[in-house]
């Protein structure tokens, strides 16, 4: 089945303060939108992620490695987090994403797997 | 024979490609065997004659031809498959109805070529990529000729087809019709496409001309297609109406000097009765049906400016009714500009003006209609000055020449 990820779309400076009553609001409805994927087996697997600032990227060429602080894409937009989801076609996976970005009150992008 | 080949080609492209995008999987082998079919006809025909069938002939040749290629080309075991499938298919009709002899082919063409429609409309495409590939796929026009009609180069528009058909492709997009839940915003997307088309053909965004009579007449062939496909579908009807009705004004739309003429000023003597007669029928069957849409009442609009001998008797308590409820569906800027405007008709430009000035100005600045009625609107009211500032905007905004005459003789006037 085809595989695809629904990540979501976040500000670079977004962080959450997961002791506040509005993120454990969200977290509520992301929880219950991860156990309707699991239900309809579609889930493969997910991950909130650490604001952007938090990343390194890394580049080994010729056997040299360097390393530099910050995330690759200098962009205002930052991926949040993401889904790999199992899906039939493109419009069930479009459905998913609609449910997804209903969870997490944000606009999500939706991007097939290779292979 | 050239002209009726290519006649053939214009009527069949798209039926063929559809049930071919349906028995290959895959849009880019579906044109190509459709491709190879009309080159073996090309070949083949003056010297045979004409088949009485020849879409028939056309899809079945192009299948056989798909087969032989997926078979040269098996080198890839997905496509190895491919093949053998399909020959088993053909070997075995029972195995797949669907392909069994022309006559079922032709039975399950109809739904090809709304899959197709809807695929090309998908909403996860842009709206150029919608109607590029609409008039690739479905109206067979080449990558060339679509270029030429949305002025781009040629690269540019193949560009856009390929990112299309590989985005559909890599997405493992459906080729299916939208379930009962979906129908209502996938139709939506189908119908605006088409009708970009038609507007295109209308008013060219750019170029010499003010019109593109070929994008028109593949739009409302389109149209005429789907409400064939989908009969009881009120939208449906009402797009095929609306373009219709305003298609019967085309002969007017020039002065013989190649000037443009608004609606007001238009000889109504000119206008195509027959249009005009086929678009009142499905107005008023829309109206029996009672499921009004933004569609349907727009070509109720268009109606009534058919129903009006001349400007002066326009019914425009009707019309003013209609968009009213047109902005209760669809309450969009260029709705209320355009019932603002006929506010001003039946009473004043003052009160044109005041609805204009209820419309936030940041969300139409860039909409030429806007400042051109805004433009007149305060020529009418007195306000010279400030009516010249906005011709001048709606110059601007102009890419077509022949309105830009038109918006600039409308200045030189003040």
């Amino acid at each position: 089945m085809p595989q695809y990820m629904i990540s979501v779309c976040h500000d670079d400076t977004y962080e959450v303060d997961f002791s506040t009553p509005e993120a454990q609001r969200l977290g509520t409805q992301v929880g219950a939108f991860n156990e309707e994927l699991q239900k309809a087996g579609a889930w493969v697997f997910a991950a909130g992620l650490h604001p952007a600032s938090s990343a390194t990227v890394v580049r080994s060429s010729g056997g040299v490695v360097s390393m530099t602080d910050g995330p690759y894409a200098e962009t205002k937009e930052q991926m949040g987090g993401f889904w790999m989801i199992d899906a039939a076609d493109l419009d069930a996976a479009l459905e998913w994403a609609n449910r997804a970005s209903a969870a997490c009150e944000g606009p999500v992008e939706v991007r097939p797997a290779q292979g | 024979m050239t002209d009726e080949l290519a006649e053939v080609f214009r009527r069949e492209a798209g039926r063929c490609t559809a049930t071919m995008v349906r028995v290959l999987g895959d849009i880019d082998l579906a044109e190509d065997a459709v491709a190879e079919a009309f080159a073996i006809a090309a070949e083949q025909w003056p010297r045979m004659g004409i088949p009485p069938n020849p879409g028939g002939w056309i899809t079945t040749t192009a299948r056989n031809r798909a087969i032989d290629r997926l078979r040269r080309e098996s080198t890839r075991s997905e496509r190895h498959r491919a093949a053998h499938r399909l020959h088993i298919e053909s070997m075995h009709p029972d195995h797949n109805p669907e392909l069994d002899g022309l006559d079922d082919l032709v039975d399950v063409v109809a739904d090809d070529q709304l899959r197709l429609m809807f695929i090309c409309a998908h909403p996860a495409l842009a709206a150029d990529a919608q109607v590029a590939l609409i008039l690739r796929l479905l109206g067979g026009l080449e990558t060339g000729e679509i270029a030429k009609t949305f002025v781009v180069p040629e690269a540019t528009m193949a560009q856009r087809i390929v990112r299309a058909k590989r985005k559909l492709h890599d997405n493992h997009a459906s080729y299916r019709i939208p379930r009962a839940a979906e129908l209502p915003d996938r139709l939506h997307a189908v119908l605006a496409a088409i009708y970009l088309i038609y507007t295109e053909g209308h008013t060219a965004s750019s170029g010499q001309t003010l019109t593109r009579t070929d994008l028109s007449t593949e739009a409302i062939r389109l149209g005429r297609t789907l409400v064939e496909l989908m009969p009881d579908e009120p939208e449906a009807l009402g797009l095929l109406a609306l373009m219709l009705l305003t298609e019967a004004r085309r002969p007017s739309r020039l002065a013989s000097d190649g000037t443009m003429v608004r609606l007001a000023d238009q000889d109504r003597t000119g206008w195509d009765r027959t249009l005009i007669g086929e678009g009142h029928g499905l107005v008023v069957g829309c109206l029996h049906r009672n499921q009004p849409g933004p569609f349907q009442i727009q070509a109720a609009i268009a109606a009534v400016h058919a129903d009006a001998p001349n400007a002066e008797s326009t019914d425009w308590l009707q019309i003013i009714a209609l968009y009213n409820q047109l902005y209760a569906l669809l309450p969009s800027p260029v709705v209320a500009l355009n019932r603002s405007v006929a506010m001003a008709e039946l009473h004043g430009p003052v009160v044109g003006l005041a609805g204009l000035a209820e419309i936030d100005s940041t969300s139409v600045d860039g909409y030429q209609p806007y400042h051109a009625a805004r433009a007149d609107l305060l020529a009418r009211a007195g306000h010279l000055d400030e009516a010249v500032a906005a011709y001048d905007r709606a110059i601007e905004l102009t890419t077509n020449t022949v309105e830009r005459g038109f918006l600039a003789r409308q200045r030189a006037v003040l």
